[in-house]
């Protein structure tokens, strides 16, 4: 009668593992920090720098697409929209935005593929295209130095749901974003700085991947690294990630695009 | 499209050391990666990189495949006189793309 004793003592393993970790309680704002501050100085130099931040071609390549007449339509970004220094100044601090014809908030990347598709009338572009990743560095850049302004009027039900996939277990390590990014940052893990997870360069320009990519994307990285299967690009469990990455990051000034490690 | 961001003082004084500051949009593809079909991705590199100062190497830069993406080339000459610095960069394709600046020498 061995089994039901070993038994026991799982069970009181687990009830003490669960009992010694407290959680944190979400970090105060004045302890937020980007993560441009963990970074070196050369990484940091690049970013600052128009003309050494990689991310440059892709907003140089957006800001031509935003002048190209496209679809159908036959019609450009700048007919509708003008000079995007102007018109596009601080939209990207606001995004996700409720969108009313959904019902939902949808990101910048949406954004600008329904534009494409409905006022355009050309086909959207694919997640984590060229094109779709330039038009979003070239928006983005419009707000860069811009403090990060979500409204979540009407979106309550999304940023909770956002919270929640923030901090409830996932994959088969059984880790939640929070475990590292609101209770471990400034550790480090395999060599890294863990950092808060404020999303105020992207699309950033990753070393790691020499190029430019999407909060999307990063968050998929996340999940694989949780071992945990990774939602679909544009799903709405993104989108409700983003928007309570964002709103966790209010106030705090937008960097895009960023360069990061 | 390539693209070439070049970062080169307008003006400066004679004997002065300048900073010049290049980077050039390339995949700097290894030829050591596979396709999702297991298809060798053929080498597609930047090699050689060159600048000249009115005519004369100042500066020369040989580039292997273990150099990441959208190379960043950072170097200083010294200033001597006014005229044009004419940067090269040569790939494996034989292709070699050419941004000229101009520097006024006080």
């Amino acid at each position: 009668m061995r089994t039901p004793g070993l038994l026991s003592l799982i069970i009181l393993a687990e009830v003490a593992g669960a009992v010694v970790p407290a959680r944190a309680a979400e970090i105060p704002q004045s302890d937020r920090r980007s993560g441009y501050d963990s970074m070196s100085p050369e990484t940091r130099a690049m970013q600052d720098d128009d003309s050494a931040n990689p991310a440059t071609f892709w907003v140089l390549d957006g800001e031509a697409l935003w002048n190209q007449k496209a679809g159908e339509a036959n019609r450009a970004c700048a007919d509708c929209h003008g000079d995007a220094r102007d018109s596009m100044k601080g939209v990207a601090a606001r995004y996700p935005a409720f969108y009313a014809a959904r019902s939902r908030p949808i990101d910048l990347e949406q954004r600008i593929n329904i534009c494409r598709s409905e006022k355009q009338k050309a086909p959207a572009f694919a997640p984590e295209s060229k094109e779709l990743l330039a038009l979003t560095a070239f928006v983005g850049r419009q707000s860069r130095g811009m403090p990060i302004a979500i409204s979540i009027d009407r979106m309550v039900e999304f940023l909770d749901a956002g919270r929640s996939l923030f901090q409830r277990r996932q994959g088969q390590l059984n880790l939640s974003c929070s475990q590292c990014h609101d209770d471990n940052w400034g550790k480090i893990l395999a060599g890294n700085t863990i950092p808060q997870a404020h999303p105020t360069g992207y699309p950033i320009y990753r070393l790691e991947w020499q190029g430019l990519g999407s909060l999307q994307r990063r968050l998929r990285n996340c999940m694989i690294g949780m071992r945990a299967d990774p939602y679909e690009f544009g799903s709405p469990e993104h989108v409700a990630l983003e928007l309570y990455l964002m709103w966790r990051a209010r106030g705090m000034k937008m960097e895009t695009p960023g360069v990061r490690p | 499209m390539t693209r070439a961001l070049v970062n080169i003082p307008k003006q400066a004084k004679r004997g002065e050391t300048i900073e010049i500051k290049t980077l050039l949009s390339h995949p700097m593809e290894t030829g050591y990666r596979r396709d999702t079909m297991g298809r060798a991705v053929p080498r597609d590199i930047i090699n050689r990189f060159v600048c000249s100062y009115n005519g004369v190497e100042v500066f020369r830069a040989d580039l292997f495949p273990a150099i990441a993406a959208n190379p960043f080339i950072t170097f200083y000459t010294v200033a001597t006189e006014s005229g044009e610095l004419k940067l090269s960069w040569t790939g494996d394709d034989g292709e070699t793309r050419t941004e000229t600046a101009t520097i006024t020498v006080a």
